[in-house]
C-alpha cells in the first residue's frame, strides 16, 4: 500500500492536481455536496420510515421512489470525486488507518442501506400511507443513519490521522 | 473593523475558546458536528430548490414537501452554527483576517437575503404550483440558493487550506 501510495504521488497527474490550490478544495466541494445530497436522501427515507416526518401524506413506497436513486446518484459522484482526492494526496489517504475504517463502514452502509430498501419493497403494504413499516426496516433506517453518519466522521478524521 | 480586535481578542482568550484550542481532540470532533449538520442543511435545501426548478419530487405540491423538510433545515443549521462559532471563537482573529472567511460569511449573507425575499415576495406564487416548476422568479431563487450554498461549502473548505499550520 505504502508503495502504491509512493508511485501514485510522483505521477504526473497527482502533480497537476496538487499544483493548483483550488482545486483540491473543489474536490472536496463536490464530494460535500455529494454526501449532502446521499445523507438527506438516507434522512428523509428514514423519517419515512420511523414515521417521524411532520407530514405523513406519502407511502413509503413514495418515498423509496423519490429518494433512493439519488443515493446511488450522490454515491456515484463520491467515487468520481474522490479517487482523484486519494491520487492527489495518496500518502494521506491510501496508507492512513482512518481511511481504510471509512471504506470499511462505506461498505457496511451501503450492504445495510441495500437490506433496507430490499426490505421496504417486501412490505405488502409498501403502497399504502397508512401501514407501518416492519420492526426489522425501522432499525435498518437507524443502522443506515448511523453508519452514513460514521462514513462522514472518518471521513473527515483523516485529516487528523498519521498515516501508518 | 479595527475597533473589533479587541472583542476578538476577548473572544479567544475565553476560557471556552482556549479549552478548544488547546484540546487536541476538541476542534476535530467540533468540525465533524459541522461536516453534518451543513451537509443536512445544504441537502434539505437542495430537495426545495429542486423542486422549484421542477427538477425533482414534481408529484408532490411544493407546500407538503416544505413542511416535511424544513424543520429539519433549520435543526441542522442551529447545529452548524453552534459548531461554526465553536471553531471560530477558537482562533477569532486569525479566522476573521481570512480572505475565505469573510467571503463564506457574505455568502451566508446573500443566502439568508436571498430566503427572505422569497418568503417575503415569491413564495406565495411559488407556492401555488401543486405539480411542475415554479414561477420563473421561484426558480431564480432556487438556483441562486443552489450557487450560494455550494460557494459557501468551497469557501468553507478553502478556510482549512489558507489558515496558517494546522490539518485540512
Amino acid at each position: 500500500m505504502l508503495a502504491l501510495a509512493r508511485w501514485l504521488s510522483e505521477t504526473a497527474a497527482s502533480g497537476f492536481l496538487r499544483e493548483r490550490d483550488w482545486l483540491i478544495p473543489l474536490l472536496q466541494t463536490i464530494h460535500i455536496i455529494a454526501i449532502a445530497t446521499v445523507l438527506s436522501s438516507v434522512l428523509m427515507i428514514d423519517l419515512r420510515v420511523l414515521r417521524l416526518a411532520r407530514a405523513q401524506s406519502q407511502s413509503i413506497a413514495d418515498a423509496v421512489g423519490r429518494f433512493a436513486a439519488w443515493i446511488w446518484g450522490g454515491l456515484i459522484v463520491l467515487a468520481l470525486s474522490g479517487a482523484p482526492l486519494i491520487v492527489a494526496e495518496p500518502r494521506r489517504t491510501l496508507p492512513n488507518p482512518m481511511f481504510q475504517i471509512k471504506l470499511t463502514l462505506l461498505a457496511l452502509a451501503v450492504a445495510a442501506t441495500i437490506a433496507l430498501l430490499t426490505c421496504l419493497r417486501r412490505n405488502a403494504g409498501f403502497r399504502e400511507v397508512s401501514v407501518k413499516a416492519s420492526g426489522a426496516a425501522r432499525l435498518l433506517a437507524v443502522v443506515t443513519l448511523a453508519l452514513w453518519c460514521a462514513v462522514a466522521v472518518a471521513g473527515r478524521f483523516i485529516a487528523y490521522t498519521q498515516p501508518a | 473593523m479595527d475597533r473589533l480586535i479587541p472583542l476578538l481578542d476577548w473572544l479567544e482568550h475565553t476560557p471556552l475558546a482556549v479549552a478548544i484550542a488547546q484540546s487536541t481532540w476538541a476542534f476535530p470532533a467540533i468540525e465533524t458536528v459541522h461536516v453534518i449538520a451543513l451537509t443536512l442543511t445544504i441537502g434539505t435545501v437542495l430537495i426545495l430548490d429542486l423542486r422549484l426548478l421542477g427538477l425533482a419530487s414534481l408529484q408532490h405540491p411544493y407546500v407538503a414537501i416544505r413542511r416535511d423538510v424544513q424543520p429539519w433545515t433549520w435543526a441542522a443549521f442551529g447545529f452548524a452554527v453552534v459548531s461554526g462559532s465553536l471553531m471560530f471563537i477558537s482562533q477569532a482573529s486569525e479566522y476573521f483576517a481570512n480572505t475565505a472567511f469573510r467571503i463564506k460569511l457574505v455568502l451566508l449573507a446573500l443566502a439568508g437575503l436571498n430566503m427572505l425575499s422569497f418568503e417575503l415576495i415569491i413564495r406565495r406564487r411559488a407556492a401555488a404550483c401543486e405539480k411542475g416548476s415554479a414561477p420563473w422568479p421561484g426558480r431564480i431563487a432556487a438556483l441562486l440558493s443552489l450557487v450560494f450554498w455550494i460557494a459557501i461549502v468551497f469557501f468553507g473548505r478553502r478556510i482549512g487550506f489558507t489558515m496558517g499550520p494546522g490539518e485540512n
